[in-house]
């Protein structure tokens, strides 16, 4: 049974790619993944923002008291060097490809112009296989039009695949007016994947303080349909490969989007919740199942239900909605 | 050979050459030596190796005695060990260098000489520390100047190592080891050069060792310890010529002679001057001034002051010598002279009488005083000095830079007198702590240092508070060498660098002619002349000075540098001055700025370069108008209510003119009045917190939290706000407490306020509409400032509330009661004054503070202005500072003392029951004054018994009489930091907890040496970085409270205000309800911890619920009564340490600097957490089973019974 992928020009074994996650801010568990089945690892995002709030910190903290009286020249010790750049995560990228076999996929997320390219390259540099670009942006200026968010995407995927030679994915939430024509913008302007799609963080409020409250919700087995939908959609109109990520639990999650379109399946809330072992099992289940249903592998299964493929593709757009809608009636 | 030149400090200098030259420090933090111990640490955690190739292990002790012990075992195991000390420090070490001179130990100490706490402490310099260890056998040596002390610190090594005898190393304290000066560093091939290997290895064999035996430290018997002591005597008679060999011997390395004692001045002066320290620099100056007049003067410069050499101070002496003045910088009451002058006219005497003296006749010889507490040594001094030697009969025992018109001491000098060179530049910056001037001036001293030939000093002067400080910068460059050891009161150049100081301060008062003004200003270029008040005007258009302005916090604003302008002022300070071409000058400050910020990131240094660069676009020359049009006038330093003392003696030293305060108006013992703090408004807060009462709930935690009592509550009767001013806010009382037809205000102190916004933070009330805006919101205070100084007048003239009517366990009507600890000095949103407030809210009118040195008796009680006051009856807490290391024992006095009075008044009393009334005389003698009515009520029977001995003529009821207010039950307090708490004071601390003694002992615990700038305590929790423990402390922190609850008979209490203010009130009035000793450890966020101030209670919040800071009681009562007297007040952990202790900068750092060591601290200071609570949780239990069945057995079983027996 040939459960092989591939994925940015990547041979993968399997479809399963750990999502960047604080997993692999461990090469020890990293080495667990690889050896549970993992195909491939992208790494934990390196954030320039908080690189460079690290940086500001640690000045405002150590510098505004200094020289300001007579018994205390200064409040702490300095250290001739601080490890304030991306230096660890490199270093961790390149300990993480002479830990294990398989492909290392960083994961950027910038918030200057120059820091997308410089830090683009140095992730190169230190081995990574290919690079997911994690734009987290929220469109809330109320001056700004669709056209000039997708252009910053653009603008930061031109920038640094003008930078790098290793294959880019484009990491990005469903936020979008024209999902399937940005998709194909994406595309057009050389995205070697998409990673679909980011969740952002859900603020909540507390009624007791009346203060809102950051919240990291974990993705349920629900949240697949979201991209199940778009892969759909998009599974054989662009060239860029997929990576479905979202609510992906069990095998049938996995089976699903592979059949939708999508070339790997990205892992995060199933490990955290039943750990790296998880991965093995998913193997196991998938094989399982397409053992008895008679597959061959997952090639020949990709896309075979995408929008193109499937008998009523109206499923995937309005129609299903006025389905649900006559069958509740 | 052309040397390294280096822009440093004398501490730098003095720790550079010690490094090099040792392989072991033991060292614990004083001002102002701290520095040189931290140097080493540095460089030792930086691996930086000596001259030998060894990276030398600097350790930090529990105290300086603990230090000096270390030194003296290392020595005697034969490594090279140095240590670093000043003032009560040095003494602490006494013992241990009578012992290391006695065994011929070779080894240098390096002193910054500092005041004795006598009168007073004082940080700063003077040689009352070195003076008194003349006699525990060490040579004493002395640097007058930054170079001196590279130079001397080397040369002394040399000679410890080939005469055996133990060197003191000192200068003058801040004015030396402070002071920034361009000098030549020595080479390490100097230093091997100079010390000689063979006497290393010398040394070394001395070492105890098994591999040959021998003991060292016998006892001995009368008849042989006498000779024993003799057997010195050679070495010391061969330690000057050796000195002397090894300062030629480093003249030939380096070009510098020194002489053991070196003359400067007219080869035949007729009057001379003998001195040592800093201020001989200051004296070779004025003498080169005059002798270029063709003065016939001179001065003799005491380098070797021990062992003295007659023979080479008489050597040095020109012959014609008709009149010798030798300057102590030291007092020595009740002497027949200071030490310097007795050992010149020994010299002198002692050569006539063995008619050796050379000199053309017998000189007169006097001695004075000068330059006590680093008081300021100038030429005018000198000049003066000079003059009244040309007198027949000169004043003797004389003082020279003070008014002295009670003893008549002291000679009259010309303060306007300069004698500096015009080429020499001279700046005075004013800025403030917080916004990076002294920084900014440092890297410039070190540009002009290193990028010109110029020679080059810099100078800081702080004031005495730690929030708001202001810092005075003096900056001095030139052609010629700078011996100019003193402040500039000529500058050439003023920078202001905060608009406000304008205010009250005259500060282009002494700017000369045509000199130059920087202001940072926030107003336009058209409008700032309006802004001035009329003497500034007046003095820019009179010396015809140039002015520019610069907004340099638009700057800083714009460039993300908040509030630090070091950059940009330091920009515009060269683009006027023209010291060096702009671009060059640029080019410079972008160096300096990478050298300084490199380490932390590209993104800062980029900062800063704009910053620099978009500065001269800001920096305009403002056009000087040819008339003075402004009336404003500066502030008066004091209201005219202020009381006398205040108006006389504090308000000239808010004033900045304490120098010319004359002895008269001193107090002779060092006693003053209290609740000065209140009379010095210094309107530091920008932004103050405003009450909105419509959306207050009444609930005072603002007031409990506020760190300067600058925000207060009071409940008064409605009917009194018909004399209320305009503004005054006010709302209906809403408790029910104290009945019907009350009004409730918060007032805030906005003079006095710091704008730390602590209450705004902790304020739980949010307006329902808008949640952003609470009961308490920051708005600007110059807006308000007359108002609400009106508006406070009136608040506190309202009466205060009934202090029996409140129940004071509870936080809302604590809050009531007045404090008598307000408006300190402590840093804007100190996490200890809270609870030092608590105190005195709720004990403050029957309490006596013992206070530990450090930040708590430096905010507490460092002049011009205290904060500790007394209420409308005059009564209050009395409050005295004795030193770091003996707190708890100084306050066990106070209990010894109270107790004795108050045994001896029930005495008189029952003798005098019949006289004053049985009835009187048993209710004051049986009355168990259990808590505040019962109390207030002894108070009352005490006053009548007063009024009743008043008339009464026998001795006994004279004697009743002085001690009957002992009667009223008094609350001990022992306050301190950790410092003292878990290090320095633990040994008296814990006897003082073991003797059972009512006494209540308050650890303000920052977890590490606040006050002199971070060091590690014992209380540093494992994984924090603090000051040598760079790579975060890798040990546990001391559980005290632990060591305390093994008693079984103390009260014990951690308490963190920010997580429980409930529980800390019931602390606190648990620890002094107990009939013995209480300890209360409290959590006290610092600035040390690297925060946002304004959330400290935040942090404290998350130390409780992390499990750092478990909070309990251990009440020993409880168990008397057969409850558990372990109770835990915090909940299980919630949440994982990291995450509080990644809310601060201490810990955070060390993920910055080892992020693998980070990592392993943090993963064992968690199991610390966690195994400390099921130890907690585990203790709960098994007291719970002691006190139910009642047959446990140890320590609580036995103080239980105790406690029975008593009750």
């Amino acid at each position: 049974m040939d459960l092989s992928t591939t994925y940015l020009g990547l041979k993968l074994k399997n479809p399963l790619v750990p999502s960047a996650s604080p997993l692999s801010k461990s090469i020890g568990k990293i080495k667990e993944m690889e050896d549970a089945g993992a195909s491939a690892i992208v790494m934990y995002s390196l954030f320039e923002e908080q690189l460079t709030h690290d940086a500001l910190e640690l000045h405002h903290y150590t510098s505004t008291t200094q020289d300001s009286h007579a018994e205390a020249t200064s409040y702490f010790p300095e250290a001739d060097d601080y490890h304030l750049g991306p230096e660890e995560y490199l270093e961790h990228i390149r300990k993480a490809k002479e830990a294990v076999d398989i492909p290392i996929i960083g994961s950027l997320n910038g918030s200057t112009p120059g820091g997308w390219t410089e830090y683009a390259k140095k992730i190169e540099q230190a081995g990574a296989d290919a690079l997911e670009l994690n734009i987290y942006l929220l469109a809330a200026d109320l001056n700004k039009t669709s056209a000039d968010i997708e252009k910053i995407y653009i603008d930061i995927l031109r920038s640094v695949k003008s930078t790098v030679s290793i294959p880019v994915a484009m990491k990005i939430s469903p936020y979008f007016s024209s999902l399937a024509g940005f998709a194909k913008q994406l595309d057009d302007n050389g995205a070697d994947g998409l990673v679909l799609f980011n969740r952002f963080y859900q603020p909540d409020i507390d009624l007791e303080a009346l203060e809102v409250i950051p919240n990291v919700l974990f993705s349920n087995p629900q949240s697949m349909r979201l991209p199940l939908r778009w892969i759909a959609i998009l599974y054989g109109k662009i060239k860029a490969d997929m990576a479905a990520t979202s609510g992906i639990h069990s095998a049938e999650d996995v089976l699903k989007m592979m059949m939708v379109g999508a070339n790997v399946t990205q892992i995060f809330a199933a490990l955290h919740m039943f750990g790296t072992g998880h991965i093995k099992s998913l193997l196991n289940d998938i094989e399982d199942w397409m053992e008895k249903h008679e597959y061959e592998s997952i090639e020949q299964m990709r896309g075979s239900m995408s929008h193109k493929s499937v008998a009523n593709p109206a499923a995937f757009e309005r129609a299903n909605y006025m389905k649900a809608l006559t069958t509740f009636k | 050979m052309d040397r390294k030149k280096v822009t440093i400090d004398g501490n730098e200098a003095a720790a550079y050459v010690a490094y090099n030259l040792n392989e072991v420090c033991a060292i614990y933090p004083i001002t102002p030596s701290s520095n040189m111990g931290e140097w080493c640490d540095a460089w030792s955690a930086a691996k930086r190796k000596n001259l030998w190739g060894v990276i030398p292990t600097v350790s930090e002790l529990q105290s300086e005695g603990g230090a000096s012990g270390a030194v003296h075992g290392a020595l005697q195991s034969g490594a090279l060990t140095t240590t670093f000390t000043a003032s009560q420090g040095l003494l602490l070490m006494i013992p241990n260098m009578f012992k290391i001179a006695g065994e011929l130990t070779s080894t240098v100490f390096h002193v910054s000489a500092r005041s004795i706490a006598a009168q007073a402490l004082s940080i700063f310099g003077d040689h009352s520390d070195v003076m008194a260890v003349r006699s525990t056998g060490f040579a004493m040596f002395a640097s007058n100047s930054i170079q001196e002390v590279m130079d001397f610190a080397c040369i002394a090594q040399a000679a410890t190592l080939e005469s055996r005898i133990p060197f003191l190393h000192f200068f003058d304290g801040f004015r030396t080891s402070h002071e920034v000066m361009k000098i030549e560093q020595l080479s390490n091939d100097d230093m091997l050069k100079m010390i000689d290997y063979d006497l290393v290895i010398a040394h070394r064999k001395r070492a105890l060792t098994p591999d040959n035996p021998v003991m060292r430290g016998t006892a001995q018997n009368p008849d042989v310890y006498f000779q024993g002591r003799e057997t010195v005597n050679k070495y010391y008679d061969a330690c000057p010529d050796i000195v002397q060999k090894q300062m030629d011997k480093f003249a030939g390395i380096t070009g510098r002679q020194y002489k053991l004692f070196d003359y400067v001045g007219d080869p035949e002066a007729e009057r001379v001057i003998v001195m040592m320290g800093s201020g001989a620099e200051t004296a070779h100056e004025t003498i080169e001034y005059l002798t270029e007049k063709k003065e016939k003067v001179g001065l003799i410069k005491v380098r070797l002051y021990r062992p003295f050499s007659n023979k080479h101070l008489m050597e040095a002496l020109p012959p014609t010598v008709k009149s010798i003045a030798v300057l102590d910088r030291t007092k020595e009451p009740g002497s027949a002279g200071e030490p310097l002058y007795l050992d010149v006219v020994n010299a002198v005497t002692e050569t006539y009488n063995n008619g050796d003296l050379k000199l053309h006749s017998f000189p007169k010889i006097t001695g004075g005083r000068y330059g006590l507490s680093s008081k300021e040594f100038s030429p005018a001094m000198v000049i003066s000095l000079f003059d009244e030697m040309k007198n027949e009969r000169p004043k003797n025992h004389f003082t020279i830079g003070i008014i002295d018109d009670v003893t008549n001491t002291s000679i009259p000098w010309d303060p306007r007198l300069s004698i500096e060179p015009e080429e020499t530049f001279r700046g005075k910056f004013y800025g403030l702590g917080a916004d990076g001037t002294v920084g900014a001036n440092k890297n410039s001293i070190k540009i002009i240092g290193e990028e010109t030939d110029f020679f080059a000093q810099g100078y800081f002067v702080y004031d005495s508070k730690k929030s708001g400080s202001t810092t005075t910068s003096h900056l001095r460059f030139g052609p010629r060498p700078i011996r100019s050891t003193y402040l500039i009161n000529n500058p050439k150049f003023v920078a202001c660098h905060q608009q406000v100081f304008l205010e009250k301060m005259d500060i282009l008062e002494d700017a000369v002619n045509g000199a130059t003004f920087l202001l940072n200003t926030q107003i336009s270029k058209d409008k700032v002349w309006e802004s001035l008040p009329e003497k500034i005007q007046k003095d820019i258009i009179k010396k015809n000075i140039k002015f520019y302005i610069i907004d340099a916090y638009k700057v800083a604003n714009e460039t993300g540098m908040g509030v630090r302008i070091n950059s940009i002022m330091q920009t515009c300070f060269f683009a006027i001055s023209n010291i060096l071409p702009r671009d060059k000058a640029i080019e410079s400050i972008k160096k300096a700025i990478k050298k300084t910020y490199g380490n932390k990131g590209e993104k800062i240094v980029q900062m800063n370069f704009d910053s620099v660069d978009k500065t001269l676009e800001n920096l305009f020359e403002v056009e000087v108008p040819a008339n003075v049009t402004s009336s404003l006038q500066f502030l008066p330093p004091v209201s005219g209510n202020a009381p006398e003392f205040v108006k006389q003696l504090t308000s000239r030293l808010i004033d900045g003119k304490g120098d010319f305060v004359p002895v008269s108006l001193m107090p002779a013992d060092g006693t003053y009045p209290v609740g000065t703090a209140a009379w010095e408004k210094r309107n530091i807060g920008l932004e103050v917190p405003i009450w909105e009462q419509s959306i207050c709930i009444q609930c005072n935690k603002c007031v409990i939290v506020c760190p300067h009592a600058a925000i207060r509550a009071k409940v008064y009767d409605e009917a009194l706000l018909k004399d209320a001013p305009a503004t005054f806010q006010s709302m209906k009382f809403k408790g029910k407490e104290i009945g019907e037809g009350h009004a409730y205000t918060i007032q805030v102190a906005v003079e006095d306020c710091t704008g730390c916004g602590i209450c705004v933070e902790i304020c739980p009330a949010k307006n329902k509409k808008e949640t952003r805006l609470k009961a308490l919101n920051l708005g600007e205070q110059l807006p308000i400032r007359v108002q609400e100084r009106e508006n406070l007048e009136f608040f506190l003239n309202l009466p205060e509330i009934d202090r029996n009517k409140l129940n004071h366990s509870n936080i809302k009507e604590s809050q009531f009661l007045q404090p008598l600890f307000e408006y300190s000095g402590a840093c804007s949103g100190c996490g200890e004054t809270p609870y030092v407030k608590l105190a005195s809210q709720l004990f403050g009118d029957r309490m006596l503070v013992a206070n530990a040195t450090g930040c708590s008796s430096i905010y507490g009680g460092n002049l011009p202005t205290t904060p500790w006051a007394k209420n409308k009856d005059g009564k209050g807490p009395a409050w005295s500072n004795s030193l770091f290391e003996d707190n708890a024992e100084f306050g066990f006095g106070f209990r010894l003392a109270i107790d004795s009075h108050n045994e001896n008044a029930k005495q008189l009393l029952a003798k005098l029951a019949g006289e004053v009334g049985e009835d009187l005389a048993n209710e004051i003698i049986n009355a168990e004054q259990k808590d505040e009515p019962a109390i207030y009520e002894q108070r009352e029977r005490v006053e009548i018994l007063k009024k009743k001995l008043m008339d009464m003529k026998s001795d006994e009821a004279k004697q009743l009489l002085s001690i009957a207010d002992y009667l009223v039950k008094k609350s001990v307090w022992i306050m301190g930091g950790d410092g003292w708490a878990y290090d320095i004071g633990y040994g008296g601390l814990d006897h003082v907890l073991a003797s059972g003694k009512n006494v209540n002992v308050l650890v303000l615990d920052t977890e590490v040496y606040s006050n002199t700038g971070g060091q590690m305590s014992k209380s540093t929790p494992r994984g924090a970085v603090a000051k040598f423990a760079a790579a975060g402390k890798p040990m546990p922190k001391k559980d005290l409270a632990m060591l305390a609850v093994s008693y079984g008979n103390i009260y014990v209490a951690r308490v963190a205000m920010g997580a429980s203010d409930t529980q800390t009130v019931r602390a606190f009035m648990e620890a002094e309800a107990y009939d013995g000793p209480s300890l209360i450890i409290a959590y006290s966020h610092c600035i040390a911890h690297g925060i946002d101030m304004m959330k400290g209670m935040s942090n404290q919040k998350a130390a409780v619920e992390s499990g750092h800071w478990p909070l309990f009681r251990f009440n020993p009562e409880l168990a008397a009564q057969g409850q558990n007297p372990f109770k835990l007040d915090s909940k299980a952990p919630k949440i994982p340490l990291k995450d509080y202790a990644y809310m601060e900068t201490r810990y955070k750092m060390l993920t910055k600097s080892h992020p693998e060591e980070a990592e392993k601290l943090m993963k064992l200071a968690q199991e610390d957490v966690n195994g400390r609570w099921k130890m907690y949780e585990g203790l709960v239990e098994e007291y719970e089973k002691i006190s139910k069945n009642g047959n446990g057995d140890g320590a609580l079983k036995q103080a239980a019974a105790v406690i029975k027996s008593k009750i």
